[in-house]
Order: C-alpha cells, then structure tokens, then sequence
C-alpha cells in the first residue's frame, strides 16, 4: 500500500476521533445531562447494553431495504429494457415514472400503509418507490448509450434484436447502471426508515426507525443514538458493498475504476 | 479490362447515388467494377462521398437509385468491414472481441476458438488474446479491428481510412503488413484513405473522388507486383504515381473551392 491510500485511510480516520474527543469534552465540561446529549462513551454502552433488540431491528431494517432494492433493480432494468425496444412505451409510462419520483415519499407512504394489509410488505414497497427511479433513469440513458460503430458492426453481422440486447446494450448500459445502483442503495435505506418512522405504531414495529421513534418518546436519548449509529453504519456498509460489486464489474475496462495513473 | 484473362468481378456497382432524406446530395450515381484479389483504393478530400460509398456497398445504409451487385462469396459474411475507429467493445477481451462475428453467426464454441485464435496469429497478436482493448496501444487496437474482419475468412475487405489515426511510422509498419497479408490471402480490397503514399504503396489501382457531390474523377493503375516491400517507397514508380496523384488531387480540390 502506497502513502496516498494510507492518508486517505488515516485522514478520515484521525478527523473522527478528533470529532469524537471534543464532542466527549463538550458534553464533560458543560456537564449536559444525557437526556439532550449523551457522550460517545455513554452512546457505546448503551449500544453494547441494549445490543440484543437494536440487533433484531437492525436486521429487520435491512431485510426491508435489501428486498426494496432488490425489487427496484429488477423492475427498474426490466421498465429499461422495455423502454428502449419501444418508444411509445417509454413516452406512455415514464411520465409516471417521473410523478413518483417527484412526490415526497412521506406523503404517499401512509396511503400505502392503509392498503398494504402487511406491514412489512408496505415498508418494502414504500422502500421500492423511493428508490427505483435513479435505476429506470441511468439505465435508460446508458441502453441508449450504444457506440453507433458497434452498432454498425452487429449489424453487419446480421445480429439479431436480442444479440444486440445482450451483447451490446446491456454491457454498454452497465457504468451507468451501476452508478444509478449508488444512488438508489442510499435511497432506499432513507425509504426504509422514513417509512417506517411515518407507519409509527402501524409499521412492523420492529426496525430501526420504530426503536429511535420509542426511544424518543421514552427520552431514552443514549439509546436513540445508538439507533443513529446503527442506520449509519448501515448506510456505509450498504455504499460500500455497491461499490465492491461495481468495481468487481467494471475494473477491467471502465475509465471509473480503473486505477490511478502514477 | 476486356481481355479474356481479366478476372470476374466482386463488386459490380452500376449508377448507385445517395441523396440523404434532408436533400443532401453525398453521392452521384457511380459506376464502378472490382475485380476478383484487386486491391482498389479510393483517395479524395473530406466530403467526396468515400465513405458513403462503402456504407452502400456492406448495406448498412440503403443506396437512393442505381444497383450494386456482389458476387457470390463477396456478401457478408464472407464481407468484411474495418471501421475508422478500431469500433472495439471495451468490456470484452481482445478474444472475445474478434470472436463476435462467429458467436453472432452461432458458430460451436471450439470452432470459434480455433478460428479466432488464427486470425490473431495472422495479425500478430495471439500473446495479447486475454488482454483488454485499453491495455493496447492504438496500432495494436486496430490490428485487434484486423483479426475480428479476418476471422469470418472474407474473401472481400471493406477498409475506411483504418489507419488514419496512428502516427506514420505505425501506418507504414500496418501498411506493409497489410500489404502481405492481403496477398497471402488473396483478398479482394476496396480502401480508402487520404494518404497518396498509402494509396500507392498498398494498391494495384487507384481511384481519385471529388467532392460535393461525390463522383469518380480519375483512375491509375500502379502496376507493380504486391505484396509490396519497403523498398518500393524509394522506387521511381512509386514518386511518379504520387506526384501524379497529387496533381489530380490539387485540382479535384481547386475545382471544389
């Protein structure tokens, strides 16, 4: 390993724990009572203390954001395919496409939780929702993205409408593909826990967004903390794991991954 | 042309024209022949429709009136065509990338292979089969663009200006290659370039377009045996038909101004 990857590890790293010693000191010199803010120190214990449900809603939370994100990939590359074999079909639903997108998913979320008779179902769809127009929109572009020499080649060779498909278009659409998945994994946790937070008692009750809500109204701030750490430690593992994937995918060939010139 | 021992045609081309639905004109009916392992390269400024004439002939784009003709065994895929660019897919290895036109035909995998792994040896390039198209320099691309033509086993190459963008030194070292493998081969080409010295070097014929609207201004013959060596770029031969070129070429583009 090199001294720049080493500074960008340690960098962050050093910043952090500067972060955490102040907010410590501010918290021990103003003597501030943990119900407004507890200390880092106090925000651990609770979380090692209270491990056991925050654990149970932390799975649950990434249950429904996993089967959300999953849900969108596959019915957003599917809607992308569809639009590109078919124009009229991409100008007669992308409108809708866009609507959804544009309404803020605390405002839809409860009509869905009042006709999802199962809460974990209507959690995931409200996940789905708030997460599945960046992958409709970047594959879109990138199936449409075809170098026109290529095309000119398969069609040369007398490829068929799915040969150009698979072998043209869906690799062609993969960078961008994989740069709408960043954006819709971050997506889809913040839908997971806004609606969870907007179904309160009439969500599964369980998740992350339900134990800060509880913890919240109890004044059991420590422990809302500790909730807070969780989504985001969550939300890194999440980006971090897309961008493995992405660079598992692209590293070979791709201008973004490729590694940096020296 | 008419002698008894003149070889049947591969590429018969009678009056095709193209005019581009917003009524730009780019080609004017043309007639033209290519014989059978005729190397025929088309020179002509920016413009004269060389292009538009090979797009016509591979069919990727319909011609407005006129007819052009390919011989049996001079259709695709027995048809090549070598882009401008080396037009690689960057995702796949340089195997798999001289492989498509087989897999797109439906080709058994080991026949594929096989066939592949030859069209590399005739480009020179089999130790590089598992790179990638970003690994290679721009030669090598090209040379890539070469094997995946080749691998089909065409009997007729369709070359636009395929060494247009690598540096001279490159392009000379392409040329004479080329140059051999085109004999070896007994392949039929139809090229085109803007290079007079590349025109003359690679080809038994030469034909010299003008520009809006594109048509056949003049024809030379360069009859000097091929493959063609280095050497023949010193020859007598070889300055009078590019001085000669040249001049047909000044005045194609004065004409045009």
């Amino acid at each position: 390993m090199n001294s720049r990857s080493w500074v960008s590890i340690a960098a962050p790293i050093a910043m952090g724990l500067v972060f955490l010693a102040a907010w410590h000191a501010i918290v021990a010199i103003n003597q501030i009572p943990s119900y407004i803010l507890p200390g880092p120190l106090l925000v651990l214990e609770t979380l090692l203390r209270d491990w056991n449900p925050l654990f149970h809603s932390l799975l649950i939370t990434l249950r429904v954001t996993g089967s959300a994100l999953l849900l969108a990939v596959l019915l957003g590359s599917l809607l992308s395919v569809l639009f590109v074999q078919s124009r009229l079909l991409e100008a007669a639903l992308l409108p809708y496409a866009v609507i959804l997108q544009v309404t803020p998913l605390v405002a839809i979320a409860p009509l869905i939780i009042i006709w999802v008779d199962d809460p974990f179902d209507a959690l995931v769809i409200c996940a789905t929702v708030a997460s599945i127009f960046p992958v409709i929109a970047n594959t879109t572009v990138g199936l449409r993205s075809v170098d026109t020499g290529l095309v000119d080649l398969f069609r040369l060779y007398g490829a068929s409408r799915t040969q150009v498909l698979v072998r043209l278009r869906i690799p062609s659409a993969a960078p961008y593909f994989f740069a709408g998945l960043r954006v819709a994994t971050a997506l889809a946790l913040i839908g997971a826990v806004v609606a969870e937070f907007v179904a309160g008692t009439g969500g599964t009750r369980s998740g992350l967004a339900y134990q800060i809500l509880q913890a919240g109204l109890q004044l059991k701030i420590p422990r809302l903390f500790a909730a807070l750490l969780l989504i985001t430690v969550t939300g890194i593992a999440l980006f971090l794991v897309v961008s493995w994937l992405s660079r598992l995918a692209l590293h070979r060939w791709h201008e973004s991954e490729l590694p940096q010139e020296k | 042309m008419t002698s008894p021992d003149t070889p049947p045609a591969a590429i018969d081309i009678r009056g095709a024209s193209k005019t581009y639905p917003n009524g730009v004109r780019a080609l004017e009916p043309i007639a033209l022949t290519v014989r059978q392992g005729e190397f025929v390269t088309i020179v002509g400024p920016s413009g004269c429709g060389k292009s538009t004439l090979l797009r016509l002939i591979a069919g990727l784009s319909p011609s407005t009136a006129g007819s052009i003709v390919l011989s049996e065994g001079f259709s695709p895929p027995r048809l090549a065509y070598v882009f401008q660019s080396p037009t690689l897919m960057p995702w796949a290895s340089v195997q798999a990338n001289v492989r498509l036109p087989l897999d797109l035909a439906g080709m058994p995998r080991s026949d594929a292979d096989e066939k592949t792994r030859h069209a590399l040896e005739l480009v020179g390039l089999q130790e590089f089969a598992r790179s990638f198209p970003r690994e290679l320099s721009g030669g090598m691309q090209m040379r890539v663009s070469i094997a995946r033509a080749l691998a089909t086993e065409p009997r007729l190459l369709l070359m636009d200006e395929p060494f247009g963008a690598l540096d001279e030194i490159t392009r000379n070292r392409l040329d004479r290659e080329f140059s051999e493998l085109s004999a070896r081969e007994n392949l039929t080409v139809l090229f085109v370039t803007h290079s007079i010295y590349e025109a003359v070097f690679l080809s038994s014929r030469v034909l010299v377009m003008s520009p809006r609207p594109g048509r056949v201004h003049a024809e030379v013959n360069i009859d000097a045996p091929r493959p063609r060596r280095d050497s023949f770029r010193g020859t007598v031969k070889f300055a009078t038909h590019s001085a000669q070129l040249s001049e047909m070429l000044g005045a194609v583009m004065s004409e045009a101004e």
